[in-house]
């Protein structure tokens, strides 16, 4: 059987080549051109699926993206679930199967590419229909930035479907295409429509390379939009409307002129409308029988629909009341037309009932810049869109600033119609099979009972029914389900409205929308300037924010935990050296520049000496720590301010927002340099005589380079600036030089250290040293409800200052309760290691924690475990014992002062 | 003195390349060691001058000295030059400002983000330097290398 309902000729699809496809485990054939709804037509295939509740066969309704029915499964060339066999375009070995509501998605990762695309432009074309393509054309011809977006495989929209004026689609849109500030995009559907005419299209590109993209979502930015989305052709709920055969007139229609498929021999109409009217005289040219036009203007209707699998007969009953039963295998419905809102709603417009027109339309009034031609405001006559759609892209452009030329469109006389008439419900049969949406199964029966229960809002009983929620959202039932309410509630369906439309407008896969930004590029990674280095030598990294940070270095056959002793161990005894070059860094400049950080670190700054350093604490207006760091003076009105890896570009937000906002009046700049400087930290007892060596002309005695100052040097031959700062209590400098030199001057770091057996670190072995000296990590240490008094670090706010960020939350009774956390050591009597995270509780039965462990690290210089904690109330408990939480049971440790190394601090100055 | 790295010298080699693939519809380059003046006040002087605020400029010159109130930026940002006939299309691809010629001319810059990375992106008479932190330069490279690939030739 070979596409026994292809007619011999005519329609869009390439005759010359066949398309072999599988569906539901049986081998069809199709032409390029054919969705595989229309290629299964072609086939004899109509029933697709089952309704989801019911069970009962369904078959294809309609053919294009209204389509409530015929969900398939796509199972290769790759696993997609529920699409709709109406826009599935057909290709060779595609291998599908119906689906009954939901389907599956693939278990392998998808091989497929996706990416996406911004665009602007002066005019946005939504629907290359004859409204669409007018208004392209006139737009391109002012030389506006024009987008087109269509989402069938070629423009032409309606025309495609009644086979007219083709000649004069191909033309425009051959134009189109070749127009330089034109862009044409077939196989692209407008999902959503956002605020300042943002909307979101995506695109479909079969057939390309493995590295291209397989979908593209285009999100576009519109001076100006014309929505020319058309119509779309509703049902008439009777008993029996579900039936495979059932089909919608203009659908059918569009399957015998486009596709030159019968959908089958025999046919019965029912309309309330011209257009069925139309679509039977096309169907009897291609060889349907046309049983009988049932015009329920004229007081025909349908009382019964025999047949299962497939419809078998009708019974019409006449205007006289007399019943007859007409044998067919299709029964074409057409209840009106309703106007594709849902862009519309989307961009805030509101529908309004026309009675005229019996259904929605936009109302015209929508607060963006946007109009609506065409079929989509409610005109169906080919010669009123082109005309709507010619001065719409003229008006698009005159608001560009452009002036459009003449353009030629095709010669059409409109008919004179008769009015539609809005018929939603048949009587007769069982209601329970009388169906407004077809996918979610629901019926006039269900809708008869929620009104029962007294709902009277659409959106109630969509709720409740869940009519219009299903993948194809109510695009041929909600209009439907409002007039069966309104029926049913006995009021006006213009006064109850239709329920909002919310996007996507089609389904759109995750795949797409999350583009190439997958794997390593969802999101950016910061690496420094010796990141090289560290991948060469064996780093395992640490992600520190957007950073890459070296972690620690293991040796052949180290695991972490002895790579870090032996890393904590070179740095206490020996020499060893880190890349610290992630501290942000902002340069603070100005005459009022001490005036700014005084007030915005807790201590006190402007009595820094220039060429001195000062640790700092920042606090939130509540008292709490935000950030920590070193300020370095440069001079009287230059400083150089530290900030912790992860929040460099929060604290020059803070800076500016406070500069702009509250003391515009300081004359004061920032500029980060974070990337400008490299900072390697040299540390340890033999630091000096490895920086010695380096920098013969630089000063390193303890009287000529004290603690917390530095100097400008050069330092293997780079101009260096060499800070005396410590983070691990050791003798340590921070070397800063130009990312340009960074490897140079770590190259020549290690080989001066080499004598001296000197040691890469990485962050574990820092984040160890510091808490040995009881230096919080603001972010780990503490979580935005600690104070620097909680930390300790009393000593760093000034009671001298007469304001500074925080300040008077310290005069709050709650931040000097003596029950606020506090940071503590703890040493765990088994010598185990506590996980961070860890509750402290006052006895092995107690359930109530008075704090938990903020730090916990093996220290090579103590030799054992510790922790750090926030305690309740922790600094009166020292030399008492708490007991921590692990995984199965609790253990005994012995609370103690932060610092638990060198509390004198003697080895600071070497 | 020793040599000096950019932040993208090992990835020459790789961003040559994309020049070939794609038939020189897209064109990558480093430009590195540019001097780079972050100044925030009133320019003078024989020098390139991007507004990248109402109150922030960066000033571009042959001139190292930094002078006044200008701070060195050299080597927080590196240069990434873009060119070929698909070098909007690439953008467009990671970065949603408008740089069609008539809005965005020749000479013009904007700060903004590209491939989720903050960038200076500076039109010139036949490609875009598009200026990058420096700890994000790599991160750039690999994601304009990638995207580039739609361009491949022969397709």
């Amino acid at each position: 059987m070979s596409q026994a309902f292809r007619t011999e000729a005519g329609g869009l699809v390439d005759r010359g080549r066949a398309l072999a496809f599988l569906f539901d485990g049986r081998e069809y054939e199709g032409h390029p051109g054919d969705t595989l709804a229309s290629a299964l037509l072609a086939n004899g295939v109509h029933r697709v699926s089952s309704g989801i509740r019911t069970g009962r066969p369904r078959g294809i309704f309609a053919a294009g993206v209204e389509e409530p029915n015929a969900l398939v499964q796509i199972e290769e060339p790759f696993p997609e679930p529920m699409l709709t066999a109406t826009t599935v375009e057909l290709y060779d070995g595609l291998v599908a199967r119906g689906l009954r509501g939901r389907g599956r998605l693939a278990a392998d990762p998808d091989p497929g590419r996706y990416d996406g695309m911004y665009a602007h432009c002066d005019v946005l074309v939504i629907g290359a229909g004859p409204a669409g393509l007018a208004a392209a054309a006139v737009a391109a011809s002012s030389g506006a930035r024009v987008v087109v977006v269509d989402d069938q495989i070629r423009a032409g929209g309606s025309l495609l479907g009644t086979g007219e004026h083709l000649d004069w689609v191909d033309r425009v849109a051959a134009e189109l295409a070749a127009a330089p500030e034109v862009r044409l995009l077939t196989r692209t559907t407008a999902v959503g429509y956002y605020d300042d005419n943002y909307v979101v299209a995506v695109q479909r590109r079969p057939g390309l390379p493995e590295h291209r993209a397989r979908e593209r979502v285009w999100r576009i930015r519109a001076r100006r939009v014309v929505l020319a989305t058309g119509a779309h052709e509703r049902s008439v709920a009777f008993a029996g409307n579900d039936r495979p055969g059932v089909m919608l007139a203009g659908s059918a229609r569009t399957y015998v002129n486009r596709y030159g498929v019968l959908p089958g021999r025999r046919a019965v109409v029912l309309t309330g409308n011209d257009s069925a009217h139309d679509a039977a005289r096309d169907l009897a040219a291609a060889g349907v029988e046309i049983a009988a036009i049932a015009d329920l203007r004229d007081g025909w209707a349908i009382t019964g629909v025999a047949g299962t699998e497939r419809v078998e007969a009708v019974t019409l009953r006449t205007p006289d009341g007399i019943e007859r039963r007409l044998e067919a295998d299709l029964l074409l419905v057409s209840g009106g037309w309703n106007p594709v809102g849902a862009l519309y709603s989307q961009a805030g417009g509101r529908l309004v009932h026309d009675p005229g027109l019996a259904a929605f339309r936009p109302d015209g009034n929508c607060r963006q810049a946007l109009e609506v031609a065409g079929a989509a405001a409610g005109s169906y006559t080919l010669g009123v869109c082109l005309a709507e759609g010619a001065a719409a892209g003229r008006r698009a452009a005159e608001a560009a600033g452009l002036e459009a030329g003449a353009i030629v469109l095709p010669e059409v006389s409109d008919p004179e119609g008769r009015p539609p008439l809005a018929v939603w419900t048949l009587p007769g049969g069982d209601p329970a099979t009388a169906f407004v949406d077809l996918q979610r199964d629901v019926t006039v029966a269900d809708l008869t009972r929620a009104t029962g229960t007294g709902m009277r809002s659409a959106e109630h009983v969509k709720r409740y029914t869940t009519a219009g929620t299903a993948h194809d959202q109510g695009k041929t039932s909600g209009a439907l389900t409002s007039g069966v309410i309104a029926e049913l509630l006995g009021v006006e369906v213009g006064a109850l409205g239709v329920t909002t439309f919310r996007p996507p407008f089609t389904p759109v896969s995750f795949a797409a929308l999350a583009g190439r930004n997958r794997g390593m590029r969802f999101d950016p990674v910061r690496v420094t300037a010796l990141h090289a280095w560290h991948e060469a030598n064996g780093a395992r990294f640490e992600n520190v924010g957007q950073w890459k940070r070296p972690w620690y270095y293991p040796r052949e056959g180290e695991d972490m935990a002895a790579a870090v002793l032996r890393e904590c161990w070179a740095a206490r005894e020996g020499v060893a050296m880190m890349d610290a070059s992630t501290l942000g860094k902002i340069d603070v400049r100005g005459p009022d520049a001490a005036v700014f950080l005084d007030r915005l670190y807790t201590n006190m700054i402007s009595t820094l000496a220039p060429g001195a350093i000062r640790y700092g604490v920042m606090c939130r207006p509540d008292g709490m720590v935000f950030d920590d760091g070193t300020v370095i003076r440069l001079a009287e009105d230059r400083f150089l301010v530290t900030t912790t890896t992860g929040n460099a570009a929060a604290v020059l937000d803070w800076m500016e927002e406070w500069l702009q906002t509250e003391w515009p009046e300081l004359r004061v700049h920032c500029t980060s340099v974070t990337e400008q400087w490299a900072t390697v930290a040299l540390v340890g007892p033999d630091s000096r005589r490895v920086l010695a060596t380096l920098a013969p002309a630089l000063d390193v005695s303890r009287a000529g380079f004290p603690f917390m100052t530095w100097r400008d040097a050069e330092v293997a031959g780079r101009t260096a600036r060499v800070c005396r700062i410590s983070f691990s209590g050791e003798l340590a400098y921070e070397i800063n030089v130009s990312w340009w030199d960074a490897v140079a001057l770590w190259e020549a770091l290690l080989a001066a250290g080499a004598p001296f057996g000197i040691t890469p670190y990485g962050t574990e072995t820092m984040h160890v040293l510091r808490a040995e000296k009881g230096y919080p990590i603001i972010g780990q240490d503490t979580d935005g409800t600690v104070t620097p008094h909680d930390l300790g670090l009393g000593w760093a706010v000034s009671r001298k200052k007469a304001d500074f960020i925080g300040r008077r939350s310290f005069s709050r009774t709650d931040t000097a309760r003596p029950d606020r956390k506090q940071l503590v050591g703890l040493l765990p009597d088994a010598g185990s290691l506590l996980p961070e995270g860890s509750h402290l509780l006052t006895g092995p039965d107690e359930t109530a924690a008075l704090g938990h462990v903020t730090s916990s690290y093996h220290s090579a210089a103590l030799g054992r475990t510790f922790a750090l904690a926030l305690v309740r109330g922790g600094r009166d408990l020292i030399g008492q014992t708490l007991w921590a939480t692990l995984d199965d049971g609790v253990t005994p440790v012995t609370v103690t002062g932060s610092v638990l190394y060198d509390p004198e601090g003697t080895r600071r100055d070497g | 003195m020793a040599e000096r790295n950019s932040p993208l010298g090992g990835a020459a080699d790789r961003l040559a390349a994309v020049a070939a693939a794609t038939g020189g519809a897209v064109t990558v380059a480093e430009v590195p060691f540019l001097t780079q003046l972050n100044v925030r006040t009133r320019p003078s002087g024989d020098v390139n001058v991007l507004q990248l605020g109402p109150d922030e400029w960066l000033v571009v010159g042959s001139s190292a000295s930094a002078v006044g109130a200008a701070v060195d930026v050299s080597a927080q940002r590196t240069t990434v030059a873009v060119g070929g006939s698909r070098v909007l299309d690439l953008l467009a691809m990671g970065c949603a400002i408008d740089l069609h010629p008539r809005v965005f001319r020749v000479g013009d810059c904007a700060q903004t983000t590209l491939a989720h990375a903050p960038v200076i992106i500076w039109r010139r008479e036949t490609e875009f330097w598009i200026l990058v932190r420096s700890s994000f330069a790599a991160h750039l490279a690999d994601w304009i290398v990638d995207a580039a690939q739609e361009f491949t030739a022969g397709d």
